[in-house]
């Protein structure tokens, strides 16, 4: 299971890595599908089906949007200036200290596969009786922590009025209206 | 060939028929089976822009408006604080499961998770649609 | 823990997107690459080799379940995800309509 898991790993890093350095930015967005969708992979492959349902939709209408916004615009890229070996050189020096950093950050962290659930093991036990739910994620999600739920859904709420007040959908009847009067 | 025929258009509006259904049985179903508020309510904004989509090039002549749904959204949270304040009015602490619990596994248990699927899901559907609506059909306000 | 390192790697990957990048729509594609990497790992740490899906049903009565703890998280963790990468194309948007180019060399000019 795990070799799978890496394998579409390195098709998601592959098709990212095409992402950033397409000369059209259609192709981009496409190849930006190749992500989403083998995340859609590694969810099952996690035994994780209630993810992998909200991944595939969101997905989905993530690339629709960002279709309509190019379509609407521009297509090109615009052409890139010249690199110098020493950025790069200062980069990948950059990404190795940072990934031996991160390593050995993980190695407090148990082994991949090997997970003592010390936390969720009192969820676990006491989700039928006290919650009387038989799927745990819901239960966690709406009764055990219920006030992240709610800050949850008021986030969603705030970023869709923000998406209407840039693109000024909203307030300006008063302007209009004021500027009609005079 | 004039691009989007009457054949999809029609195959389009029957399938979004049925993801709807799809959509409302992931949220009902949401403390048994995978899935919940936020799946199913992804899903049944799938059948809208499906529906939306189908229209082709002719998508500028509709005056699709965002005002319905986003009036739906906001519906939708406040049934959410709604639920959660009535714990608080029936003597108890806030998000107090004040509905009885029942046995696991059947349809009506659980309490009142699944009141806040549906709220959530009416939630989630609605701000996706005002989403993708507002980003489509966005014309500048020089041309209103 | 070959996987995390994977999985950084991804992150590292939209990080260089974001910083290297001219196009605006590069630097909002390499955001949403480094979001998608973060939400993986929090669904690699739950992982028991051998657990299955949590939920209770009724004849499975004790055997191993996955952690369902970073499931509840990441759940509500990828529709916010979609919401700000809509708001940030809103504001690309905008930028075109006046500018017109995505090049963000271009667009210093502050005042109206």
């Amino acid at each position: 299971m795990e070799g799978i898991l890496i394998a579409v790993l390195i098709l998601m890093m592959a098709g990212a890595l095409y992402a950033l350095e397409a000369k059209d930015l259609l192709s981009a967005v496409v190849s930006y599908g190749i992500v989403g969708f083998g995340l859609v992979i590694c969810f099952l492959l996690l035994q994780a089906p209630d993810l992998a349902i909200v991944q595939i939709i969101i997905e989905t209408i993530s690339l629709i949007i960002m279709i309509a916004v190019i379509l609407n615009s521009t297509r090109e890229e615009i052409a890139s200036r010249q690199r110098s070996f020493v950025v790069a050189a200062i980069s990948l020096i950059f990404a190795l200290f940072f990934l031996y950093i991160f390593n050995q950050a993980t190695g407090a962290l148990s082994r991949f596969g090997e997970h003592t659930m010390r936390m969720a093991s009192a969820y676990v036990q006491g989700a039928a009786a006290k919650t009387g739910s038989a799927n745990l994620v819901t239960g966690i999600v709406f009764d055990f922590r219920g006030y992240d739920t709610l800050g949850e859904a008021t986030i969603l709420f705030t970023a869709v009025m923000g998406v209407l007040t840039v693109l000024r959908l909203r307030g300006r009847k008063a302007a209009g209206k004021k500027e009609g009067a005079e | 060939m004039k691009g989007i025929t009457v054949i999809v258009r029609k195959v389009s509006q029957l399938l979004a028929g049925v993801v709807f259904l799809y959509g409302i049985y992931i949220i009902v179903h949401g403390h048994l089976t995978p899935g919940g508020g936020f799946a199913g309510g992804a899903v049944i904004s799938g059948a809208f822009v499906l529906v939306i989509l189908s229209f082709g090039s002719e998508i500028q002549k509709l005056n699709k408006s965002e005002t319905r749904s986003s009036l739906l959204e906001s519906t939708g949270i406040l049934l959410f604080l709604l639920i959660a304040a009535a714990g608080f009015f029936l003597g108890s602490a806030f998000f107090f499961n004040f509905l009885p619990k029942g046995t696991v596994g059947k349809l009506l248990s659980a309490g009142f998770i699944p009141l806040f699927n549906i709220a959530v899901g009416i939630e989630v559907a609605a701000g996706l649609l005002t989403i993708f609506l507002a980003l489509l059909i966005y014309k500048d306000e020089e041309d209103r | 823990m070959i996987v995390y390192l994977l999985c950084m790697l991804l992150f590292l990957i939209g990080l260089y997107g974001v910083l290297v990048k001219r196009n605006l729509i590069k630097i909002i594609i390499g955001l949403a690459i480094m979001e998608y990497s973060l939400n993986l790992f929090l669904a690699l740490i739950g992982y028991v080799r051998g657990g299955t899906v949590p939920i209770l049903s009724q004849d499975l009565k004790t055997s191993v379940f996955v952690d369902p703890l970073p499931q509840a998280l990441v759940l509500t963790a990828i529709v916010i995800g979609l919401a700000t990468t809509a708001l940030l194309l809103a504001v690309a948007i905008r930028i075109y309509k006046k500018y017109h180019t995505f090049d963000i060399r271009e667009i210093k000019r502050l005042k109206g």
